[in-house]
């Protein structure tokens, strides 16, 4: 297995993984004391819907490695704690993977606020901190992380910049905005770029608001975009705040003409009939040319089965779960590669190689090790969420839908 | 400066999350001013209530006005076995507060076993309905839930004010061992204040279901400002609890039309400290 991932430089070691497996070679059960990987998810509290499809995608691809050869011929473990959305609580419970479990490895928890409160542990221990949905580029320091949420380092500029190109490329681009934005620091940073950028292109924000991470009452909220009227909305989203708003929109009789989601929880928007022609960001949706590399192709059943027995409503992969298989590949990647578990050495060899991933090649020899944007732009259509732009590489068939 | 249909389209809103909050606090502020319990577990079995809504509306095609049927009873009967348990191991107005926090807990982690913790939806054809006043819309569930709140408000009150056991009720809180020398069983009437508060909570559940997106975390979502209303309208005062979710709901809904949503979190408790301060007799 080493002697084939070498001679493909530097794949991602899954992709090797069901290479060997499709093409019937036989792998030796793995042996021995397992590795033990840490990390913990936010199995309850406000970001537990989301946290449930990263808790999934990391068992299946700990599963899968321990079908084949596991990490370095040895089983894998993964204790996993639960964080209930605190940054207090991960920064303690990553403490006591480090110190008192003693786990070999660790990986990061979801999202900005716990992967930031992580992040210090893991610099105070040498660790090498592979995670998947960290917002804020600018704030992650520590030489030694490795972010897969692709959002390159200025995602603030990058990704308005994206949405806004798409939108202008339509038959009807939007004249003015309305922003509304969780006070979540991931969504508030890049809501807060949306407003420069779109100002910068001459586009009237008609309204920016910033509301508190869980609220409850969005009924005033609803009517000041509706008092507001603009073409477009932009909720700064996490979670099921988009599908709140609209729903408290659609009680004022009013949908707004076009309507974006930074961070939703994908099955509601996607399969509520307000979310229709939703619009929202991602690096990996079940389509071609997504789907076209054997990692994913073996995955997504995988992840299908899974989050259809947790009675998951929305079982296909999209760019929560692809991020999160993502960070276990180069995870994987790296103890492959360098034939241990040494952090300096993982650490080193992930700054100087890509690895190749479902989402795509990543790199991290960037500013603070992001590499590059890879997010599009994509809509909910039929019930399913597809990528309209750019347009080399939208779904078959599909366009961004006008209003 | 806001245009009068917001403001107004505000204040409405406002009115609105004011009867669910009032709803909620009514049963937390019978057992609290009446029992001694400071009830957190009510929060839990009001969430429990909207599952179950989901549950046999979403997946047995039960409707709602169905599911009340069959929660009310199930969930009085839930409240007085819950109150046999305090009353067993004698639990105090402190005590409550932790023994409440931890069954809670416990319940929020059944649910989230059972329906995970992914968001539950009861999509209903009426869920977006809304009645239209010249340029204002009111959402016929949130009327519905802010009305029965109403209903339930006055008739308890009346109930507390006028019945016997409500007089019984009030008597023994304010000097149990006076009121059991007239002949008052404080013991049996607890049991049905406790069943009938959390019929209340199971009544709420029904609307939340019905109004909002499920998630097992949301038992505390409710929390402070449900405590809130609970002091500000004073406790075991049903028309008290009441008003006081009107006023919280409508000084957040205004904060956030007029300055910003940020605020309205800071509004709840910012008028309950104003209140325990201006309040006449204090002190």
């Amino acid at each position: 297995m080493l002697m084939r991932l070498r001679s493909f430089g530097c794949r991602g070691a899954l992709i090797g993984l069901v290479l060997l497996t499709s093409a019937g070679v036989a792998l030796a059960a793995p042996s021995g004391q397992p590795i033990r990987i840490g990390g913990t998810l936010a199995l309850t509290g406000p970001l537990a819907p989301t946290a449930l499809l990263h808790k999934i995608a990391g068992e299946i691809y700990v599963e899968e490695l321990n079908r084949g050869n596991g990490l370095l011929g040895r089983p894998v473990e993964w204790v996993l704690l639960d964080d209930q959305s605190k940054p207090d609580v991960t920064r303690s419970l990553y403490e006591k993977l480090i110190t008192v479990d003693k786990v070999d490895l660790i990986i990061g928890p979801y999202a900005t606020s716990g992967i930031l409160a992580a992040m210090g542990v893991a610099q105070r221990y040498n660790k090498v901190y592979v995670h998947h949905s960290f917002g804020m580029p600018h704030l992650a320091k520590y030489e030694m992380h490795f972010p897969t949420a692709a959002f390159g380092f200025e995602p603030q500029k990058t990704i308005p910049s994206t949405v806004f190109d798409a939108l202008a490329a339509t038959s009807k681009p939007p004249k003015s905005v309305a922003i509304v934005t969780s006070k979540f620091p991931s969504a508030q940073y890049q809501s807060s770029g949306a407003k420069e950028i779109a100002e910068k292109r001459g586009l009237k924000v008609a309204l920016y608001l910033e509301y508190e991470f869980g609220t409850r009452d969005w009924g005033a909220l609803a009517a000041r975009v509706k008092d507001a009227n603009a073409d477009l909305l932009w909720v700064g989203a996490l979670g099921l705040d988009g599908n709140q708003l609209l729903e408290a929109m659609k009680k004022l009789d009013y949908t707004p003409p076009r309507h974006f989601h930074l961070f939703p929880a994908p099955g509601p928007l996607a399969l509520a009939p307000d979310g229709k022609n939703a619009l929202s960001v991602t690096v990996f949706e079940e389509h071609l040319p997504f789907t076209n590399n054997p990692g994913a192709a073996k995955l997504i059943p995988l992840f299908r089965e899974r989050a259809i027995k947790a009675n998951v409503p929305y079982h296909y992969v999209e760019t929560q779960v692809a991020g999160s298989l993502a960070a276990w590949q180069v995870l994987d990647a790296a103890v492959t590669a360098t034939k241990s578990l040494d952090d300096k050495a993982m650490a080193a060899w992930l700054r100087k190689n890509r690895v190749d991933t479902i989402i795509g090649k990543l790199r991290f020899d960037g500013p603070n090790n992001y590499g590059d944007d890879l997010f599009k732009v994509k809509q909910v259509q039929d019930g399913k969420w597809v990528v309209v732009w750019p347009r080399e590489l939208a779904a078959p068939g599909a366009r961004l839908l006008p209003p | 400066m806001p245009s009068a249909t917001l403001l107004g389209q505000s204040i409405v809103s406002g009115l609105l999350a004011g009867g669910l909050y009032g709803l909620l606090a009514l049963g937390l502020s019978l057992s609290w001013g009446l029992l001694r319990l400071v009830n957190l577990t009510h929060f839990a079995l009001a969430l429990l209530s909207a599952y179950l809504t989901y549950q046999l509306g979403h997946v047995l095609h039960i409707p709602p006005w169905l599911a009340v049927a069959a929660i009310v009873p199930a969930f009085f009967v839930i409240g007085a076995a819950l109150h046999a348990v305090f009353a067993y191991f004698r639990v105090a107005e402190f005590a409550s507060l932790l023994v409440t926090f931890g069954l809670a807990v416990i319940l929020e982690s059944l649910i989230q076993w059972f329906w995970t913790a992914d968001y539950r939806r009861y999509e209903t054809a009426y869920a977006t309905a809304s009645i239209r006043i010249g340029p204002l819309f009111v959402p016929t569930l949130e009327l519905l839930a802010c009305l029965t709140a109403t209903g339930l408000a006055v008739a308890t009150w009346a109930w507390l004010r006028f019945s016997y056991v409500g007089k019984a009720l009030r008597a023994s809180a304010e000097d149990p061992a006076m009121a059991a020398a007239f002949g008052v069983n404080h013991r049996g009437q607890a049991y049905l204040l406790s069943g009938v508060s959390a019929a209340y909570a199971g009544i709420a559940g029904v609307f939340i279901a019905l109004i909002s997106t499920l998630a097992p975390s949301q038992i505390w979502a409710w929390l402070g400002v449900v405590f809130a209303v609970v002091i500000i309208g004073g406790l075991a005062n049903p028309i008290g609890a009441l008003l006081a979710g009107f006023l919280i709901g409508v000084s957040e809904s205004v904060t956030m039309a007029l300055v910003t949503p940020a605020w309205a979190p800071l509004v709840s408790f910012s008028v309950l400290i104003l209140i325990l301060i201006l309040r006449p007799g204090r002190g």
